[in-house]
């Protein structure tokens, strides 16, 4: 029993206490809520954001329960309603309840949003560290790729890439991942670098770990902030590049509703008579983009105030 | 040491330059879809697919095409669109002029709006202006320019029977209302721009607004104008000029969208319009020339730095 017993030396977190798991659990829980209600305290803006962010994710996921009518049901007598009881944002030109169809759009926008984040940053790590740690020739000649891939603004990059890919919500997300893993692994590159020249760094080589070693145990967990930051700041982006490629076609192909197409096609037209048509669909991708770049600043000044002013993933539209 | 320092970014340019100029010839070609049958089906341009293949240089290894289209570019030969036949130079030098004016037009509403706005910010940090600009900028880089557009084009309709001319007018039909024709989709495209360099503006300055020769001005007993606009506003655009480049290229992007909304004949909507036909000569010019602008700006952005901090130099 000695051994699960606090010794005066080891450090103790407050309120943690060894040897009691249940209420080592309970103590992790309060620690969480308390950290998350300093961070609330801290960065209002930031919680206004979480808030958001967690609303878009629970419609994304509980979709089918919180829409009342399917994203493509046509309802009998509802052509272009007003917003009213019934439609709470109004029906479109083709009598499809708009409030179930953007709450199914936030399906793809979320789905996007993550999928895209997740192959950009793990192609940008791949990149950026490898690129960082081995420097020499490989560097130079993977930067001057990715400074060629730099040089194209973002929107257009991804609509070419889309033009070669077709349409497709996995198209999308290739096309955007493409595009946001040349910034990100910029940025992971500098921070390879500067920890890569760090003391323990040195000691593990001169203790004859190898390279796949030193970059899985020690390089990657102390670039891993920078990584966290820079896949949630570029969540907002992505989403709003994507609504910009569907506004243009090139997105989720119809009748699966995303936010972008929403506001574009033959309902243009109709936008005269139903104003709810173009308003709605906007309003969610203004709100969603708006959620997650203020949750994105605010973990960024939590995480690494460092990164402040850093490069922001483009936007299209 | 400015001009070695110049040569030296011009040096890492050419390679960067080079392998954009590869990407941008073999992405086209990667689009599935044969152009050549399109073009046959759709223009009986030749009696069958090979000769027109043969007819369009299409039917020789892709690096002898690329060879042969870089020797063509350096010479100032970007080809020739392969449906209207029509030298892709030209054409660009007609639709340059549009997009470059109304990337002007973005590019001033944005520092117009952005310096002051976030020099106020800063000057009043944590005060109700500093929360209601900061919001404000965090919404400007959150709503699409394609429904502000939209909603420009479809509300003032709606309300006032008013609606933006979405057609263009030419230079000599009427050089004021070409003009003026800018300005609605020059502030739509530059909103994004506006607040992110006003974030950048209001960070920076305060950053410069804490450092000792600041304190001094205050105990010196200067009037807070002088000292903000005079003394730390000077240094703390340094490293907004840096990310002039990065808005431009932002800016080249969203002329694809603005361009097609408002139905102006520029860069822009001539890429959108060679992607869906698979334009290859097209695709190959506008992104070539886009990127060559991206690299020399941020090349002049380069040296206006090196020029106003010389630190960057060392």
């Amino acid at each position: 029993m000695a051994v699960s017993r606090p010794s005066a030396a080891a450090p103790q977190l407050p309120g943690v206490v060894v040897g009691s798991p249940v209420r080592a659990e309970r103590s992790r829980w309060t620690n969480a809520v308390i950290l998350v209600g300093r961070f609330m305290r801290q960065k209002p803006l930031g919680a206004i954001g979480g808030v958001i962010v967690v609303s878009m994710l629970l419609m994304a996921v509980f979709a089918e329960r919180i829409a009342p009518y399917g994203y493509d049901e046509t309802i009998r007598g509802a052509r272009m309603k007003p917003p009213g009881p019934v439609h709470w944002l109004g029906t479109d030109n083709l009598s499809r309840d708009l409030w179930s169809r953007v709450v199914y759009g936030a399906r793809i926008s979320i789905s996007v949003g993550f999928l895209t984040i997740a192959v950009g940053t793990c192609l940008a790590t791949l990149i950026g560290v490898s690129s960082g740690y081995f420097g020499g020739v490989y560097d130079i000649a993977v930067q001057r790729v990715v400074d060629a891939w730099m040089s194209f603004p973002f929107f257009v990059i991804a609509l070419s890439v889309m033009a070669v890919l077709g349409p497709g919500l996995l198209n999308v997300v290739l096309s955007l991942a493409v595009v946001i893993t040349a910034t990100s692994s910029r940025v992971i590159r500098g921070s390879t670098i500067s920890v890569a020249q760090l003391t323990y760094v040195e000691a593990a080589r001169a203790m004859g770990a190898g390279h796949p070693r030193i970059i899985l145990r020690y390089v990657i967990p102390n670039v891993m902030a920078t990584i966290i930051i820079l896949a949630t700041i570029g969540l907002g982006g992505v989403i709003l590049a994507e609504s910009a490629l569907s506004f243009l076609g090139f997105g989720v192909p119809p009748p699966y509703p995303s936010w972008g197409a929403m506001l574009s096609g033959s309902g243009r037209t109709y936008m005269y008579r139903a104003p709810w048509m173009a308003i709605w669909p906007g309003v969610a991708i203004s709100l969603a983009v708006f959620g997650f770049n203020m949750l994105g600043d605010a973990l960024r000044d939590v995480l690494d105030p460092r990164l402040r002013g850093s490069h922001r993933a483009g936007r299209g539209g | 040491m400015l001009r070695r320092y110049v040569a030296k970014r011009l040096l890492v340019a050419i390679p960067s330059l080079l392998i954009a100029s590869m990407i941008v010839f073999t992405l086209p070609r990667l689009i599935p879809g044969d152009v050549v049958q399109l073009m046959l089906e759709e223009k009986a341009y030749a009696k069958d697919i090979e000769e027109l293949r043969a007819k369009l240089g299409l039917n020789r290894p892709i690096y002898v095409q690329y060879f042969e289209w870089l020797g063509h570019v350096t010479t100032g030969n970007l080809g020739e669109s392969l449906w209207t036949r029509r030298p892709v130079l030209e054409e660009l030098g007609r639709r340059l002029p549009v997009t470059l004016t109304l990337g002007v037009c973005a590019i001033a509403f944005a520092i117009l709006i952005a310096v002051p706005v976030g020099v106020i910010s800063a000057a009043r940090q944590d005060t109700l202006k500093d929360y209601t600009a900061r919001s404000a900028a965090v919404l400007g880089l959150s709503v699409p320019g394609f429904w502000l557009a939209t909603l420009v084009i479809v509300l003032p309709a709606i309300w006032w029977g008013w609606r933006p001319a979405t057609g263009f007018t030419e230079f000599s039909q009427s050089p004021l209302y070409y003009l003026t024709q800018f300005l609605l989709p020059g502030v739509i495209l530059g909103v994004a721009s506006s607040a992110a360099i006003m974030r950048l503006t209001r960070g920076m300055l305060l950053e410069v607004l804490r450092q000792d020769y600041v304190r001094t001005a205050w105990a010196k007993g200067l009037a807070e104008r002088v000292i903000v606009l005079k003394h730390s506003l000077k240094n703390a655009v340094i490293p907004v000029v840096t990310v002039l480049g990065i808005q431009i290229a932002q800016i080249i992007g969203g002329t694809v969208i603005i361009e097609q909304i408002f139905g102006f004949p520029g860069m822009g909507r001539f890429l959108f319009d060679a992607i869906v036909q698979r334009d290859y000569p097209v695709i190959q010019g506008v992104n070539l020339i886009v990127v060559s602008v991206i690299v020399i700006v941020n090349l002049t952005v380069d040296a206006l730095y090196a020029t106003l901090d010389p630190r960057i130099r060392l």
